[in-house]
């Protein structure tokens, strides 16, 4: 085992400053994804900075509606937040879609959506690539690539992004906000993950160092009716093949508004814009939910051994949005 | 019967062609059945001695009870889709590519 310093500061101030001066620093709350990382030879931390001393394990309503959810709230306790559950129905279930009671006692909103990909090669460290060793070339490309992203990949990469909770809150027009030693920010979480085009090893738009206090979530009422629906190879603690968060807002017979987020597919959690666009003032029939998913998934790149992603990310979407218009 | 239940729905080494590793190298990529994957389930006690199968007079209750166990469920499958799939496991890729143009069967 390689020796490795851990720190647990109280305050986000002295957690922000021992990250940012150390380059072999890293935050860890729950541990879920990073100890992996550890043990397969992954990362190479010097520094393990734990995030769980510093208060921001709180879940609270905002004036004016909404919900600030600390970084460091279990996934476990957020996906039973009745808040959430009520306001937020699509972030409940797509929590307790991924991975496994334990893990979800463990792990964090913040790891959550810091976690890496699930990509093969990206995990086998005999393997060429790009996201884990920057230049090395990428094996997925060659290899077994029933798991490679069919949307957002570039040269360098096509792994998938594995969240289940950011397909869920790009849906709901989450915002993340983050502390670096510059001062804060806040990033929709739509604009958070990065495509990974010449530099997959970054994943998301955060500095060295930056450090995510909290997520909010925007008074939405449409969110209220909303759903999470993930298709994987077995009924809990896998993966998904293709999943998708939707909210719909309709009047009788037309839909006003619709959100519609693709997760298993792509190299980050895929908004769907151009299917939304095509919903968006049209009535809800299976004809235009089929002509909304064809509009997004032309776009997909696929092999022989991935192609099966696309008919069943339509197939996917169809079901939901029809289960949704249908509540009413 | 949750093993065969695995066998039939989950479990598949598979070989990377290009590299020669295995794909499947760990029991994150391995899938086996979990809890959430098992219905309920009647365990029945057959009330005889087959001194055929041992000394004993005993039948085996492990591998010897999931033999019938994935053909039931290829059975259930092709009932449900029409599909007659012939290879295991019976996974989301192996339906979805029985529905492509085609590939009927």
């Amino acid at each position: 085992m390689k020796p490795f310093r851990y720190e647990r500061p109280s305050t986000v101030r002295e957690a922000v400053a021992l990250v940012e001066d150390d380059p072999g620093a890293v935050y860890v709350a729950g541990g879920t994804n990073l100890f992996d990382h550890l043990k397969l030879g992954i990362v190479d931390s010097r520094l393990l900075v734990d995030v769980t001393g510093l208060s921001l394990d709180s879940v609270d309503v905002l004036p004016g509606g909404g919900l600030r959810m600390g970084a460091t709230v279990r996934n476990a306790d957020l996906a039973a937040h009745p808040e959430v559950r009520e306001h937020y129905p699509v972030v409940s279930q797509a929590l307790l879609a991924g991975a496994s009671p334990q893990l979800r006692n463990m792990a964090t909103l913040a790891g959550n959506l810091m976690q890496r990909t699930r990509c093969p090669y990206f995990l086998n460290v005999e393997t060429r690539c790009n996201k884990r060793d920057p230049g090395s070339g990428c094996a997925a490309a060659e290899g077994h690539t029933e798991h490679n992203a069919v949307l957002g990949a570039s040269e360098s990469c096509a792994a998938v992004h594995p969240s289940d909770l950011a397909v869920a809150l790009c849906a709901v027009d989450a915002t993340v906000c983050v502390r670096g030693r510059a001062g804060t920010r806040r990033i929709p979480v739509t604009s958070l993950y990065r495509l990974p085009g010449k530099h997959p090893e970054r994943d998301t738009v955060l500095g060295h160092g930056e450090l995510i206090t909290a997520v909010e979530l925007p008074a939405l009422p449409m969110a209220a009716r909303s759903r999470y629906r993930k298709v994987g190879d077995r009924a809990s603690f896998t993966f998904a093949l293709v999943s998708v968060a939707v909210a719909v807002d309709t009047d009788g017979d037309r839909i006003r508004d619709a959100r519609i987020v693709f997760g298993g597919l792509a190299t980050k959690p895929w908004r769907a814009t151009r299917a939304e666009a095509v919903l968006r003032g049209a009535p809800a029939t299976a004809d235009r939910f089929a002509a909304a998913a064809f509009e997004e998934l032309s776009a997909a790149r696929t092999t022989p051994a991935n192609a099966y992603r696309v008919p069943l990310a339509r197939d996917t979407l169809i079901a939901t949005l029809s289960d949704l218009c249908e509540e009413r | 019967m949750v093993m065969g239940l695995s066998m039939a729905l989950c479990e598949e080494g598979v070989i990377d062609q290009t590299y020669g590793h295995f794909h499947t190298r760990d029991l994150a990529a391995y899938h086996v059945a979990t809890f959430a994957d098992a219905p309920e389930i009647e365990a029945v006690c057959v009330d005889e001695e087959d001194f055929h199968t041992s000394p004993m007079g005993s039948k085996g209750v492990g591998e010897i009870g999931i033999v019938g166990t994935a053909a039931a469920i290829a059975n259930a499958v092709h009932h449900a889709t029409g599909h007659r799939i012939r290879s295991l496991p019976l996974s989301v890729r192996r339906l979805m590519d029985a529905e492509a143009p085609g590939n009927g069967t």
